[in-house]
């Protein structure tokens, strides 16, 4: 069932250099129990399209067009009965009835930077508890109670003792499981991790990382990660969005995109994605840097990038491809349309992927 | 309150003490070095004035006279006037004006900081309007005109052309007589708080744990009032610190302007008569109250900020 449907979305900020557009029509789906990663340089539009999900864009953003559908699934509750599940399009929603109905109850999310995302005044017991008895009207016995659940569930040992700590008593990594309750705290059934490792030491990365995981299958939530780091995403992803400029250019299962990957963009992020196998001692970069999107594109931003451009890739910006034999994956690249030069991808990341497969 | 942070409280009380004895040894020896002497009098013979000084110990060495001097101190006994009112106690001239000076002075503190906050969280709510845009200039204009200019521009205003208020200060109606005064020094903390809490509040509106508390489906108004506004207002409690002092200056001035039978006017009157128990006694009392005064904003500020607080508790 698709829980989050994003269609043909575009934002733009408005700043003194002129209008940037931001986010220039991506589609997206996210299915219930699933994990899809959302990849791409610093810049490409990935945390602006979450923080348009949430509604929290900053103040001089714009949704220019587009929808996001969120589905209700039908619930039961022992209050209310039957509560009739429905699709809203977050887009039209009032800023009020998005914070009454969407943010934390529906969709939450998690922060990048553990050590500056906690109140550093507030108590840890209070901020897990706050959503709870504000949202919920919770009384204050029972959201203690599920607050030291929810610290116990995240892996913070002597919970109630934490409870009384204040941010800056706490490690990194412990602010992450902190921050992961919060966002666990109304039962959410979309989990956003906006780059939920990147402040975080290698060696709690993968814990945190193993924690979502497991907390996304006991609490059954579909969750999006955003992050720049492939390695994150081959552990944790179903389906690999890959962002460039604002757009989605490649879509498809993690196997497609790791091993039949067939944008160059994508070429270029897994090449550039170190590893000790390979005999090279330089490591790759993409050449360039990304398009300033306050200017207007004409034909594929990633041209000018791109060593393997099409004289039409100046011209026209390419649709979504689909490739054959799939249903999934999908590329926005001239290289995929039937009259186009057969190109193949770089030899190195050719035997990266084969070294990949071999393990 | 754990030991420990009442063993913080004592070493912070016992070095308030002791800045104290170092500013009356500095006060002592100031007033003693400056030139001049009460007994300005061309009446009075060599004689007559050596027997004064005899009369008041004023004939012993500096430092014997120091020591006198803390003695009856530290029994209440500021000693006596010479030259403002002849042979009445210190005491006697200062504690009637106490009240008078500083009700004024922490009203003034009080609805300027009040005010200043208020502004302050208003505007950075509204940053970048005409709303923000006035209050920026009204802090700027406060910081930048000195209080004895609003209070001569309030008394032409409310005190002449629209007679509401007295011009010169009535003790028989002090809180009528006190509002020009009170706006007229809280106008320069309402100028220094607004400008500093909105700029602080800015930073925090702007920061990761506020997108949060936002994500969490609070609301607005519950995102400012539990996240926002004690983050915010803790660096505008270490400023308090310079406004009094601005404010204690300042008052000096105003009590001239307004008539005020406050301590301000009693010291200026001291130094112009050279009355040094006066003078020394006066200055005294508002070095108490600026070090008492640090004292409770640092203690306020490991209440409100739990990171100092757990800092120099464990």
């Amino acid at each position: 069932m698709k829980i989050l449907e994003i269609r043909d979305l575009h934002i733009s900020f408005k700043t003194d250099n002129g209008k940037v557009r931001a986010i220039r029509g991506v589609n997206l789906d996210l299915n219930k129990g699933e994990t899809i990663a959302i990849v791409g340089e610093s810049g490409s539009g990935k945390s602006v399209t979450t923080k348009a999900i949430m509604g929290i864009l900053a103040g001089n953003g714009v949704i220019e067009q587009g929808s996001i559908n969120y589905t209700w699934e039908d619930d039961y509750s022992e209050e209310v009965g039957k509560i009739e599940g429905k699709t809203v399009d977050i887009v039209q929603l009032t800023k009020e009835e998005l914070q009454r109905d969407i943010r934390g109850r529906k969709i939450a999310m998690v922060f990048q930077d553990p050590m500056t995302s906690l109140n550093p005044t507030m108590t840890i017991g209070m901020q897990v508890m706050e959503p709870m008895l504000y949202n919920y009207k919770m009384d204050k016995e029972h959201a203690y109670q599920k607050a030291l659940e929810l610290l116990e569930l995240v892996g913070i040992t002597n919970a109630k003792k934490r409870m009384k700590c204040y941010p800056h008593q706490l490690s990194g990594g412990m602010r992450q499981r902190i921050v992961i309750a919060i966002a666990l705290s109304c039962d959410p059934y979309v989990l956003i991790c906006d780059e939920p490792t990147t402040a975080l030491d290698v060696t709690i990365q993968a814990k945190i990382l193993e924690l979502i995981k497991d907390i996304q299958k006991k609490k059954d939530l579909s969750v999006i990660y955003i992050t720049h780091d492939l390695g994150v995403v081959a552990k944790v992803a179903d389906y690999v969005n890959v962002m460039y400029a604002g757009k989605i250019v490649e879509t498809g299962t993690i196997d497609e995109i790791f091993y039949d990957p067939q944008h160059p963009y994508t070429w270029g992020l897994l090449s550039a994605m170190p590893d000790l196998d390979t005999d090279d001692s330089i490591l790759y970069t993409i050449p360039g840097s990304p398009p300033n999107l306050a200017k207007e594109v004409q034909g594929d931003v990633f041209a000018p990038r791109n060593k393997f451009a099409l004289n039409i890739d100046y011209r026209l910006e390419p649709p979504m491809f689909d490739v054959e034999g799939s249903n999934t994956h999908k590329v926005a690249s001239w290289l995929m349309h039937p009259n186009a030069p057969k190109i193949e991808m770089p030899k190195e990341l050719k035997h990266k992927i084969a070294k990949m497969l071999d393990n | 309150m754990s030991i420990s942070t009442l063993k913080y409280l004592g070493k912070r009380i016992l070095i308030a003490i002791i800045t104290l004895f170092v500013i009356v040894g500095i006060l002592f020896l100031m007033l003693k070095l400056m030139p001049g002497t009460p007994f300005n009098d061309e009446k009075l013979s060599e004689i007559q004035k050596a027997q004064l000084y005899a009369k008041y110990g004023l004939d012993q060495p500096v430092i014997i006279q120091f020591f006198t001097y803390i003695k009856n101190m530290m029994a209440g006994d500021f000693g006596t006037s010479f030259g403002i009112s002849r042979n009445q106690p210190v005491a006697n001239l200062i504690l009637p004006r106490i009240p008078i000076s500083f009700g004024i002075g922490i009203a003034a503190v009080i609805l300027g900081t009040i005010i200043g906050i208020v502004l302050g969280i208003y505007a950075a709510k509204h940053k970048n309007t005409a709303a923000d845009t006035i209050a920026t200039l009204f802090s700027v204009l406060g910081v930048s005109v000195p209080s004895f200019v609003v209070a001569l521009l309030l008394l032409l205003i409310f005190g002449v052309q629209i007679p509401v208020f007295p011009v010169l200060f009535d003790t028989n109606n002090i809180i009528l007589a006190s509002i020009l005064p009170v706006i007229a020094l809280s106008f320069g903390v309402i100028a220094n708080v607004g400008r500093f809490t909105r700029s602080e509040m800015i930073n925090v509106l702007s920061s990761d744990y506020i997108a949060l508390a936002e994500a969490k489906g609070l609301d607005t108004k519950l995102v400012i009032r539990k996240h926002a506004i004690r983050n915010a207002l803790i660096p505008v409690i270490t400023i308090l610190g310079p406004i009094l002092v601005n404010l204690m200056t300042g008052s000096m001035v105003l009590e001239q302007i307004f008539s005020i039978p406050g301590l301000g006017s009693l010291l200026v009157k001291g130094i112009t008569v050279n009355d040094h128990n006066v003078v020394l006694a006066v200055s005294f009392l508002y070095s108490i109250l600026y070090v008492g005064l640090m004292l409770i904003i640092d203690i306020l500020y490991g209440i409100i900020d739990p990171r100092i607080r757990i800092a120099k508790g464990e």
